[in-house]
């Protein structure tokens, strides 16, 4: 069939081929357009750039401080009290620039802010929540250590009670916004509990003696984004600076639940800026005298782009509209994360081919999207351990530890 | 101090417009947003009521089909409450159709001691309506702000010329257009966003402004819009061999075109 026949199975909008647009209010819209304005303003222009450098602005975070994006789901305080499908759409669009850009938002949001504002204690959460819903503090999440990370019950570092204070040693390692954080939030384990069960979040200002960042160097990823690892070395803090509200690894895990909400729903971002880019790419690129949209091996791949991007959409809006209805589970959360990121990143490999060699470079955005999604892939619960998660929900058996363990 | 910020609410320039063959129009169908170039005032706006301690900022609005999507984007920028009139007597209306209306929506608004527009919109770049509503409302008007500053009644304006700016003063009440130089428009908040659908919209229709319907609509405003064409295809440009002269011909061309 050519082209200048009449199309007769019907037309489709190849940019919201689902309409799921008609899934959301004027508020959701609205909030969601002005994210993506904010994005192609301020983001897309430069992100390249970022990337080559390996630098994130970290001036932008009262910028997006200003539009309410960071705790932007927390309510008080200073935040801005957004629902769960609100702020995924935020991290779409923020991932739809880099998936840097999100990674900034959700760890200031989901793993700084979260837990102050669940287990922290009202001083604390007067103290720092205002100030850094608006960007002017940043904050960091320490859990992973370089020998502890899908298992982080094994975590070495330490919190020892010594008078009325604490002193903490350990090391965290893979910690976004890191160096540039003015308080990290450190989960130690209680070194009075002998089984290892008892485990504390500590707000470290980052300026406490003892306490250093270093940046890793050589990441071919998330390169629009400051990773670092932290040194504690006899960080002495008193108990005022400890979350009270909790004590065991249910603290820090539901902190990562919040985060890979976002991700859910930013991976999206981040499949349907290499759709797009596939789609446009394939429209003007002409090979053999004919764009090369108009083969069919091309219009296989943008197809498969198009009905997984649409697809993984309509999985994080159902999500988000269980989360706002407070019955999302966790498992439900992994269930999004492991499927959603794994699909945007087949979607960005995918259009890194259709791309050919324009594909592996910066001047279109597909080659880094890539490369981001290797981590995304692996951070805030890698897909094998997502899988052993639902494979625990489906059959109630337990396969986190190896047979004959 | 109370502002009014005329807001015009157009199709997406982003998505492909079109024209309606019939009409010879902009097709105004679909969705509208609120007009890149409104935004300047609607900032403007906040930023003079905020320096003088108080105020509301009001958005007027005229728009087919009880379109509001536009002016909820000024309301949660910061703005405090909208008028809109839509009716259907009001399509075709042209420029000074469409300034006698927005004169009259602005007629009640309750203080209104400084009225902002945009110089022109981003879809119709007629560039009239500002100082038609003056003329209509018997203010004063000044064009091409690129700075504003109010003190004791007065306006102080600094005016985009060709070769810089004029200083002008002028006492309220009063129009100015504004430049996009004049400030940067912030991004609307999420708390903006979400407090914006509570605020006052009033939708007013044509007999509720007052303004005759013989004077708006397609056979109010005395014109015909006769054809529509393409634009012609953008020609090659210009070379100029340098021979030695090549610098001087460029700034001759240059200066033709009013650029140096």
């Amino acid at each position: 069939m050519s082209a200048s026949q009449p199309n007769q199975f019907g037309t489709g909008d190849p940019h919201d081929f689902l309409d799921l647009d008609g899934l959301l209010n004027d508020e959701e819209l609205l909030g969601r357009d002005t994210v993506r304005r904010f994005v192609t303003d301020r983001i897309v222009p430069d992100v390249g750039t970022w990337f080559e450098q390996g630098t994130f602005p970290v001036e932008m975070a009262t910028d997006l401080g200003a539009m309410g994006l960071l705790g932007m789901h927390l309510e008080g305080y200073g935040c801005s009290g957004a629902s769960a499908v609100a702020y995924g759409l935020a991290c779409t669009e923020l991932e739809a620039g880099d998936s840097g850009a999100r990674s900034f938002v959700s760890v200031q949001g989901s793993l700084a802010m979260f837990p102050i504002w669940a287990f922290g204690s009202e001083e604390q959460k007067q103290q720092w929540l205002p100030a850094m819903a608006a960007g002017e503090v940043i904050g960091c999440f320490g859990l992973t250590e370089p020998d502890s990370g899908s298992d982080p019950g094994s975590m070495r570092t330490t919190a020892r009670r010594d008078g009325d204070d604490w002193v903490i040693n350990g090391a965290k390692m893979w910690i976004t916004n890191g160096s540039v954080a003015n308080i990290a939030i450190v989960w130690a384990r209680d070194a009075a509990d002998e089984t290892g069960r008892t485990i504390h979040g500590f707000i470290v200002p980052t300026d406490t003696p003892g306490f250093a960042a270093h940046d890793i160097p050589r990441k071919m990823s998330l390169r629009a984004s400051v990773t670092s690892e932290l040194v504690l070395t006899d960080v002495r803090l008193p108990d005022a600076a400890r979350l009270p509200g909790v004590s065991t690894m249910r603290g820090p895990l539901s902190c990562l639940n919040e985060a890979r909400f976002g991700i859910l729903f930013g991976a999206m971002g981040a499949a349907r800026a290499c759709y797009e880019a596939a789609l446009d790419y394939a429209g003007s690129r002409t090979q053999f005298g004919t764009p090369i949209a108009a083969f069919q091996l091309t219009q296989r791949k943008l197809v498969e782009m198009m009905v997984r991007v649409n697809r993984g959409m309509l999985l994080a809006l159902h999500l988000g509209r269980l989360k706002d209805a407070g019955q999302l589970s966790s498992a439900q959360v992994s269930f999004g994360k492991l499927d959603n990121v794994r699909e945007a990143l087949w979607v960005a490999r995918e259009a890194r081919g259709v791309l050919g060699a324009n594909g592996i470079t910066l001047e279109y955005p597909v080659i880094r999207h890539m490369n981001n999604l290797e981590s995304v892939f692996t951070y805030e619960g890698t897909n094998e351990i997502h899988t052993l998660v639902l494979g625990q929900a489906i059959t109630g058996i337990n396969a986190f530890n190896a047979p004959g363990t | 101090m109370n502002i009014v910020v005329c807001a015009k609410q157009i199709p997406d320039p982003a998505e492909p417009g079109a024209l309606d063959p019939q009409t010879k129009t902009l097709k105004r169908d679909g969705k509208l947003i609120l007009d890149e170039s409104d935004m300047y005032g609607v900032e403007m706006a906040l930023q003079l009521a905020e320096a003088a301690g108080g105020g509301e900022v009001t958005l007027v609005s005229m728009a087919p089909d009880n379109k509001v999507d536009g002016l909820r984007s000024g309301l949660a920028m910061g703005a405090a409450k909208a008028v809109l009139v839509s009716d259907p007597a009001l399509a075709g209306t042209d420029a000074l159709g469409t300034a006698k209306v927005l004169a009259a929506a602005i007629g009640k608004v309750d203080g209104a001691q400084l009225v902002l527009t945009a110089t022109e919109s981003s879809d119709g770049y007629t560039g009239t309506v500002p100082e038609q509503i003056a003329a209509i409302l018997g203010m004063p008007s000044i064009t091409f702000a690129k700075s504003i500053e109010v003190r004791d009644g007065t306006v102080y304006v600094k005016r985009q010329t060709d070769a810089g700016y004029d200083e002008v003063e002028c006492p309220l009440p009063c129009v100015v257009s504004v430049t996009a130089g004049v400030v940067e428009p912030r991004y609307p908040s999420f708390k903006g966003i979400m407090a914006a659908k509570s605020k006052p919209l009033d939708q007013l229709t044509l007999a509720d402004t007052g303004v005759d319907a013989g004077s708006v609509g397609w056979g109010g405003g005395g014109q015909e819009i006769v054809g529509i064409e393409d634009a012609p295809a953008r020609e090659a440009g210009e070379i100029f061999e340098d021979d030695g002269s090549g610098v001087d011909k460029i700034v001759a061309y240059l200066e033709n075109l009013k650029i140096v």
